[in-house]
């Protein structure tokens, strides 16, 4: 046995049979949404698991902030987060041959996509 | 004695703690409790090595050796860490009961040095001022956590407080230079720091329901600021350093 005592090296006991656990056995999910620059949209980053709201953040703001800007975080609880159904996502069908509700649509696109570049 | 003397002991012993309890708690990653936990635990042992090599950067500039000859080519009794950051890592409740007793500390410490009157620790201090923010907002989130949670994480956690508490003392232990750096007004100095960190601490420790060892009972363990160590740090040292021997003038 190697004497160091980095668990690393020598790796703690693990059991020899491993169980499977129940889905969410320990703590809840909280959705976390990041904003890069002040004024800008919160975009949803993805999940933490944590027993309240406040380690929530704490695990947002590594998880999920650890890397390039960040403004700000919320979370919310996944469970407070309403959904349309997939059994239903027939009603989105035609949107995408709608295209003159896209501002992308018109001749101005040009003059858009300049304004964006500029933006940034 | 000259002031440059009097300013390397004082960023000796910062860098020296920052860089050996980061490597301490890097030792979690790939077992922290859960993911999340796991790389937040792995990051801020990052960004203390990454403190570390800042101010040893400011050695270097006074004439010291580079950063990486004075992280891996001293021996233990060259480094001038306290004895709470050399201790292995033990289970989950003494890592975060260190983590929080030595990042308050280096909180307070960095407060009080971003006024220091030499400049690249002031703004060094400023620089690193919110990161340290964060370490100690995950402190006190977890203490909280556990020590309000069940019997057992409750119990767990005063037990590492006692078993920390005299090694934390030690971070305030004092060097030869203390008076001349109150006196050029570079650091404010180790016994106003450690009545400053007693006040800052009490009342997150009271409401994560544990308590402060009785007072009657701290007795600080010394020596680490001079180079006398616990036997955890050279086997630490042996270990960090294992790759960077192999080849001391590699470029990495």
């Amino acid at each position: 046995m190697n004497k160091s005592i980095d668990p690393r090296v020598n790796r703690i006991d693990f059991p020899e049979e491993v169980t499977e656990k129940k889905e969410l056995d320990q703590w809840e999910t909280w959705e976390v949404f990041h904003q890069r620059k002040r004024g800008e949209q919160h975009e949803h980053a993805g999940i933490v698991h944590a027993p309240n709201a406040e380690m929530a953040l704490v695990m947002a703001k590594e998880t999920f902030g650890r890397r390039g800007h960040t403004a700000n975080i919320w979370v919310v609880q996944s469970m407070h987060v309403h959904s349309t159904g997939y059994e239903d996502d027939d009603m989105f069908a035609t949107t995408p041959e709608k295209i003159y509700r896209e501002a992308g649509g018109y001749k101005v696109m040009e003059k858009i996509n300049k304004y964006k570049k500029e933006q940034q | 004695m000259d002031t440059n003397t009097a300013i390397k002991e004082l960023l000796y012993k910062i860098a020296d703690d920052q860089l050996v309890i980061g490597h301490r708690n890097s030792e979690w990653t790939g077992l922290g409790p859960i993911l999340e936990e796991d790389i937040a635990f792995s990051s801020m042992a990052q960004d203390k090595l990454g403190q570390s090599q800042a101010i040893y950067n400011i050695l270097n500039s006074m004439g010291e050796q580079d950063a990486d000859t004075l992280a891996f080519m001293r021996n233990a009794a060259q480094f001038h860490c306290n004895h709470l950051v050399e201790m292995p890592i033990g289970g989950y409740d003494f890592s975060l009961i260190r983590h929080f007793l030595f990042d308050h500390a280096e909180w307070l410490r960095f407060d009080m040095l971003m006024n220091s009157s030499f400049e690249p620790i002031a703004k060094l201090a400023r620089k690193y001022r919110g990161e340290i923010k964060y370490h100690i907002m995950h402190a006190d989130v977890w203490l909280k956590q556990l020590g309000n949670a069940t019997e057992e994480s409750h119990n767990r956690m005063q037990t590492a407080l006692d078993n920390s508490f005299n090694k934390a003392l030690g971070i305030f232990e004092t060097g030869p230079h203390e008076e001349q750096l109150k006196s050029e007004k570079i650091f404010e100095g180790e016994e106003i720091l450690k009545q400053i960190w007693l006040k800052k601490i009490s009342p997150i420790i009271e409401l994560a329901n544990l308590e402060l060892p009785a007072e009657s009972a701290w007795n600080p363990s010394l020596g680490g600021r001079a180079g006398k160590h616990t036997e955890y740090l050279q086997p630490l040292l042996d270990e960090m350093t294992e790759v960077f021997k192999i080849d001391p003038s590699a470029e990495w």
